[in-house]
């Protein structure tokens, strides 16, 4: 392997005047800028950041195994327990793996119920993580709790149409699991018609907000060519300028129905991670006002498939969505029985703190939290 | 948009000597992938990021395949003795037996990748590249395709621990979910999960052995 010249991209290691002197911090597990239980193993020179480790696995339960115990179907409440905020995603993200491997149609009423509940989880989440990474500034309260107001808003959408805020275990495999109940669509409709209110709210608190800028301009940059090599995806690859978002590169579900752009930043630093956010929003809301008013009537799912007895043929298929905080990837391998032979989940939020190190060395301990905050991860998701 | 025989040409051609195949997946979903020969592995990744554009490694999983053993029936004809009325004839006869054949198992890390910025523009499905191990035993060494794509360092991580495929040249190589104690893997097709996990010696333990013990000897009529 030797004559191989291989160009990989590793982290730089930091140039230090003494070993002996260096202060080795472990921030977490329970630190409350964690979001969850999550360390990390950081080594300090003064307030430089010479090494970072992130150690996982406090939240693990092998979600993966528990799935090739039980049935295809019986996993699909257990994806919304992955990336809790995300519940609608998760589940859209499991059916369509499933309907990859199985060969199976998706009615075109069903299309639109996962198009409208998967960006209203975009723009709920996309407010929640600008509100946490504004609560880690130190700005305490105030924003999260007016993004947490209209999240509260969108979940009331996804109680009353799955009987739960967030877990919502909401599609199946061909379609949905219930249909709207009456007055659903006017009452989106309503919600949808006060987001752009709530975003200009948004922008006009933070977008030239000095504190923030001071804090999140420059910091933690991303290059380009190291996200991508590492696998990097969501709202962090962008934020370097990389155009790649799945709904646009798969056209899957009914995305090229509707005319949306794909904001990208330049920088790859804090700033242009929260200014995305915000702009993701508005397109996410252009998608529902398109959305809405197409939804046609008919079959939400095939009433001649059998969910419960369900034996797909065996092969393999990896499905992919774009999820609020990335990639989100399931790749099923089938023995021809009712169970998944292999079940396996691409967590965004995991590979996305691949680089964690690399943004964190050279840059003061109190940015690591704010940098942690701008890569937008759930731990449930994280450790699986 | 290439299709994975596409590829497969294309790296035969520029570099014949590497044994790679074609997997056929006959599910609906169509996904083929190439089984790469270990020893090959990081020359034919360097080669698909840098030449066919596939830069972007999405997801890298194991698979777990157990030994398998297939019985077949099969039937042979032989000649015995037998007495045919009351006089000792030789006879032929068809006689059914069973046989046994174990296919070893393996272990199996699973590459998905895509291309992001050089290479197929339009919608394409993953290339999807495989690489076994020997057996599930001891040779359980694969090379680590970290050098070619970073993105496979956690889930590299997450594969040596909960299946226990070793990544030569993986700069850090560590349990990732389980603690550092833990011995097993988890996530292989016979693991047996302990009856208690929380299970730990303590010299508790020991007194109540003591006392066990102290118990049957005064069962058995013993001294005190």
């Amino acid at each position: 392997m030797s004559d191989l010249a291989i160009q990989s991209y590793l982290p730089p290691v930091i140039e230090v005047e003494s070993q002996d002197e260096l202060l080795e911090v472990a921030m977490g597990p329970h630190h409350p800028s964690t979001h969850g239980v999550f360390r990390m193993d950081v080594a300090l020179d003064g307030e430089r950041v010479v090494r970072l480790k992130p150690v996982f696995g406090y939240l693990h339960r092998n979600h993966e195994k528990i799935a090739e115990k039980t049935t295809y179907l019986a996993s699909m409440p257990y994806t919304d327990r992955l990336d809790y905020f995300c519940s609608m995603t998760n589940n859209w993200a499991y059916a369509l793996a499933v309907e990859k491997l199985a060969g199976i149609e998706v009615p075109e009423r069903a299309e639109y119920l996962r198009v409208i509940t998967a960006e209203l989880t975009r723009i709920q989440n996309h407010a929640s993580a600008i509100g946490f990474l504004l609560q880690e500034m130190g700005a305490s309260g105030t924003p999260l709790m007016y993004a947490f107001r209209e999240r509260e808003i969108i979940l009331d959408l996804f109680e009353s149409l799955s009987g739960s805020r967030m877990m919502c275990n909401y599609m199946r495999f061909g379609g949905c699991r219930v249909d709207l109940p009456a007055g659903w669509l006017d009452a989106a409709r309503q919600v949808v018609a006060g987001l752009p209110r709530f975003i200009d709210e948004i922008e006009a608190l933070l977008t030239s907000n000095e504190i923030l800028m001071a804090r999140s301009q420059g910091v933690g940059i991303l290059k380009p060519d190291l996200a991508i090599n590492a696998g990097v995806t969501g709202v962090m690859l962008r934020a370097t300028g990389v155009n790649y978002d799945v709904r646009k590169v798969d056209h899957y579900g009914i995305y090229d129905r509707f005319s949306f752009r794909v904001p990208l930043g330049e920088h790859g630093d804090i700033y242009d991670r929260y200014m995305l956010r915000v702009l993701e929003m508005r397109e996410s809301v252009k998608i529902l006002e398109q959305a809405i008013p197409q939804l046609p009537a008919g079959p939400i799912l095939d009433p001649k498939s059998k969910p419960r007895g369900f034996r797909p043929k065996p092969g393999e298929a990896y499905g992919r969505i774009e999820a609020p905080k990335g990639e989100l990837g399931f790749y099923l391998i089938s023995d021809g029985t009712g169970n998944p032979y292999r079940y396996r989940v691409r967590p965004p939020s995991l590979i996305n703190l691949t680089i964690l190190e690399d943004m964190c060395l050279g840059q003061n301990v109190a940015d690591v939290v704010l940098i942690f905050g701008s890569v937008d991860i759930v731990l449930g998701e994280v450790d699986r | 948009m290439k299709t994975s025989e596409q590829v497969l040409s294309e790296l035969l051609a520029a570099m014949p000597e590497v044994k790679v195949s074609l997997l056929v997946n006959p599910s609906a979903s169509a996904q083929h992938s190439l089984l790469v020969a270990s020893e090959d592995a990081l020359r034919v990744a360097a080669y698909l990021r840098d030449q066919l554009g596939y830069d972007y490694c999405s997801n890298v999983t194991g698979v777990d395949w157990l030994d398998k053993e297939t019985t077949e029936k099969r039937k042979t004809s032989r000649i015995v003795l037998k007495q045919v009325d009351g006089v000792e004839q030789s006879v032929e006869e068809t006689v059914e037996e069973t046989v046994k054949r174990v296919d070893p198992g393996y272990l199996e890390a699973v590459y998905h990748l895509f291309s992001m910025k050089h290479g197929p523009t339009d919608p394409h499905p993953p290339l999807v590249i495989r690489m076994r191990t020997g057996n599930r035993s001891d040779a359980v060494e694969l090379p680590s395709l970290t050098p070619v794509w970073r993105s496979a360092e956690f889930q590299e991580r997450e594969i040596f621990d909960l299946y226990g495929i070793v990544f030569r040249g993986h700069r850090d190589l560590r349990r990732l979910l389980m603690w550092d104690e833990f011995e097993d893997h988890p996530m292989r097709r016979d693991y047996v999960d302990p009856d208690d996990y929380e299970y730990e010696p303590t010299p508790h333990d020991d007194v109540l052995k003591r006392a066990e013990q102290q118990r049957l000897q005064a069962a058995q009529g013993g001294a005190l």
